[in-house]
């Protein structure tokens, strides 16, 4: 379009302003046009509608909840956090493990030892060609029957337990001074930023290897220790206890949602690693020939030269790949994890039966996780990218 | 996923479409030449295919004997099967014309659902099946235990509210179908299985091993099943309704299947009203006046549908109980037709 019109007329540009503006207030209209119909249709079909669900108790109980929940008190609008957050902790350990996993086999892929590589291929292959929702079942399935009844748990040491209620162990549980050893850790994380950063302008200015990798070390985990035993270990275990049908306290991770981390991570880590492969492929051969020239080993190389710049390439199609996953934990309907998708649209739209309300505010909210993911990842890209000196 | 896209076409038909309101369906029926009844795929006893496709059940049943009045043809009926989770939104968005899935009246789905209730077909209430090797002889010995259980239900509520009445710990798992939750509570996941105590029986059919399975005595809920329909279309209502009667009112006066023939000779007028030989009550409905000698004559009375889909000719052997005549010690009390 834009070389259609000739860019020399003044009127153009202005035109072109007008006929957005339009063009947003004729969709604006659509969509209030759309709530009006609604509301009006919901009431001629005797369909209640409105938001005042949002306080009234929720009565159904949540297997795992993140924040205190109770069926009996806590109204549908916390039932909805319970659930966003459950949603929100799945996608994020998933992205970090799959994140993991995936830059491993990316690499490994390019590995010049051929089983290792070969391996990784088969991986990849195996995995991207599997249906998710299959291989979630499968990891459910696997994790309850492969484990044993309450009564046979595996005991493990330090007073934990494992059968297939999940896997129970002992609950930290902090006292006051704890807060010295978080502050302490604290304190060590910006003092091995600072050193970081002066090693560096260091080395730059003066070329001169600096290695500060033992003192960052000693600040990040010595200080936290030695805090910690100044306080007098300010932290109790509450031991899982054994009782007629489940294990009560203690920190438990549900089977449904080991097998959901599990599932999205391995396959979502095909794909990263693909995204990995190609980012590196796309670094010029020459920038490798090049450091080797200089002297550099190829673990190296790799860290220094070629994941750098490949990074900026893998920013894009990593986003993409996070948001799958985000989305993609929605499968979580499948197999009884209290994901946003199965308290939210499905427990509260079920008892409240306000679909239209319940719909809008569950693609509400996986629309601005994409928004928000998408930004991040934007902002970071913006930083690594090349600076033209 | 299915849920969901039920819910978001319900969204856009309300969002889009002018001036949604439901009158004539019988009409719509008529015309299209089949009822669309939306039914549980998956139930044995109240609604379930075969591998052919043939539909068999109680609820199954109540959609044929619908058929059956309008179209004199108890097979023009399309089943439609729904999960607890989207029953409601596929009748409120047209999908169906009537549901008839094991499905309880409850206040808040009559008054804000926008869909009315017919009549109770079935008298329920919601039990617990336990794995035997636990040693459990009744729910209020549950306390601490994991319950799986399926989204979408009264059963859901109830559960949660019984555990904390007795002031018992309990551990849901939630699914959402029944197939999922019986799974996994087959696989070892949960202590015990809740439902209404009709599914009970049929959903321990489906287990490894029925036999290492008990149901507990206490019954904890009143689930009083009933076919909906939208809001709206009264005459539609008063159809669904009135086969349910008429259906009772047969097995009152010993009209059967096999003798229905012979009771258009009877002298009785309730007869003589029921099957359409004195009066105009069906024409009232929209239909013709032997309406109810054409259910009775494909479906048989209530009772013959309640012994051979649930009762004592079919695997689940349920008891009358509740669901007994009036006049033999039960709830089931048929309307008079006059
Ligand atoms: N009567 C209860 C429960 C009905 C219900 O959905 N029961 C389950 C368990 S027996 C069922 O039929 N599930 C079959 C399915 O969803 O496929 C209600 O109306 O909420």
């Amino acid at each position: 379009m834009r070389g259609a019109i000739k860019p020399a007329r003044h009127g153009a540009q202005a035109w072109r302003v007008g006929l957005q503006v339009l063009l947003a207030a004729v969709i604006g209209g659509l969509i209030y046009g759309a709530f009006i119909n609604a509301a009006d249709n919901l009431a001629r079909t005797h369909i209640s509608s409105g938001f005042g669900f949002w306080n009234n108790s929720a009565g159904f109980d949540i297997s795992q909840t993140l924040i205190p929940y109770s069926p009996g008190i806590s109204t549908f609008g916390r039932a909805f956090w319970v659930g966003l957050l459950n949603t929100l902790f799945v996608a994020a350990l998933g992205i970090v493990l799959a994140t993991l996993l995936g830059f491993t086999i990316g690499i490994a892929r390019l590995s010049r030892n051929w089983l290792v590589a070969r391996l990784a291929g088969f991986y990849v292959e195996l995995i991207r060609n599997i249906p998710l929702l299959l291989q979630l079942l499968f990891w459910y399935n696997a994790v309850l029957k492969s484990l044993p009844e309450l009564r046979d748990s595996i005991v493990l040491p330090m007073g934990g337990f494992l059968n297939n209620r999940g896997l129970f162990l002992p609950r930290p549980v902090f006292a006051p001074g704890f807060s010295a050893v978080i502050a302490a850790l604290l304190v060590g994380i910006g003092a091995a930023i600072v050193l970081q950063v002066w090693a560096r302008r260091r080395r730059k200015r003066s070329g001169a290897p600096t290695p500060v990798g033992r003192w960052i070390a000693a600040l990040l985990v010595g200080l936290p220790l030695a805090a910690l035993a100044l306080a007098g270990f300010p932290v109790a275990f509450e031991l899982p206890q054994m009782s007629r049908f489940n294990v009560v306290g203690g920190l438990e991770i549900l089977p449904e949602f080991a097998a959901l981390v599990v599932a999205l991570s391995v396959y979502t880590a095909a794909f990263i690693a693909e995204v990995v492969r190609a980012g590196i492929l796309a670094v010029a051969a020459g920038q490798t020939e090049a450091a080797q020239a200089l002297g550099l080993r190829s673990g190296t190389t790799l860290r220094l030269i070629v994941v750098p710049q490949a990074v900026r390439v893998m920013v894009p199609p990593l986003t993409s790949q996070y948001l799958n996953l985000t989305k993609n934990s929605s499968l979580a309907v499948a197999i009884g994890y209290p994901d946003l998708v199965q308290v939210f649209a499905g427990s509260v739209l079920n008892i409240t039966g306000q679909a239209v309300e319940v719909i809008a505010i569950t693609m509400a909210v996986y629309l601005t996780i994409s928004l928000f993911t998408s930004l991040v990842m934007n902002l970071y890209g913006r930083m690594t990218a090349i600076v033209e000196r | 996923m299915k849920r969901i896209a039920t819910a978001l076409s319900l969204a856009l038909l309300l969002a889009f479409s002018a001036q949604t309101a439901w009158a004539q369906t019988l009409q719509t029926v008529k015309q299209r030449g089949q009822l669309i009844c939306g039914a549980n795929g998956t139930l044995a006893g109240f609604g379930l295919p075969d591998p052919q496709g043939n539909w068999t059940g109680f609820d199954v049943d109540f959609c044929r004997a619908i058929a059956a009045a309008i179209f004199n043809d108890p097979s023009k009926v399309k089943f439609v099967p729904l999960t607890a989770a989207n029953r409601f939104t596929a009748l409120q968005s047209g999908e169906v014309d009537v549901l008839s899935r094991n499905t309880t009246w409850t206040m808040s789905r009559d008054t804000t659902l926008g869909l009315d209730f017919a009549a109770v077909t079935f008298f329920d209430g919601q039990g617990f099946m336990v794995h035997k090797s636990l040693k459990v002889s009744s729910a209020l010995e549950l306390n601490g235990a994991s319950v799986c259980v399926q989204q979408g239900t009264t059963t859901e509520l109830n559960l949660a509210d019984y555990f904390r009445s007795h002031q018992m710990a309990l551990k849901t798992v939630t699914f959402a179908t029944a197939d999922e939750a019986i799974k996994a509570y087959d696989s070892g996941r949960c202590d015990s299985y809740t439902t209404d105590s009709s599914g009970l029986y049929g959903e321990r059919l489906r287990l490894t091993s029925p036999n290492d399975n008990i149901v507990l005595p206490e019954i904890i809920s009143k689930e009083p099943l009933s076919p909906a329909v939208r809001q709206g279309d009264d005459s539609w209502e008063d159809l669904v309704r009135w086969t349910h009667e008429a259906m009772l009112d047969a097995e009152e006066f010993g009209v059967t299947k096999s003798n229905v023939d012979e009771q258009l000779k009877s002298a009785n007028p309730e007869i003589r009203r029921l099957l359409g030989v004195e009066g105009q009550f069906g024409q009232s409905l929209g239909l013709t006046n032997d309406w109810a000698y054409r259910i009775i004559k494909s479906i048989g009375n209530y009772g013959e549908s309640f012994d051979r889909n649930v009762g004592e000719n079919s695997p689940l052997k349920i008891a009358r109980g509740l669901n007994a005549l009036w006049t033999k010690g039960g709830l089931q009390y048929g309307l008079p037709v006059r």
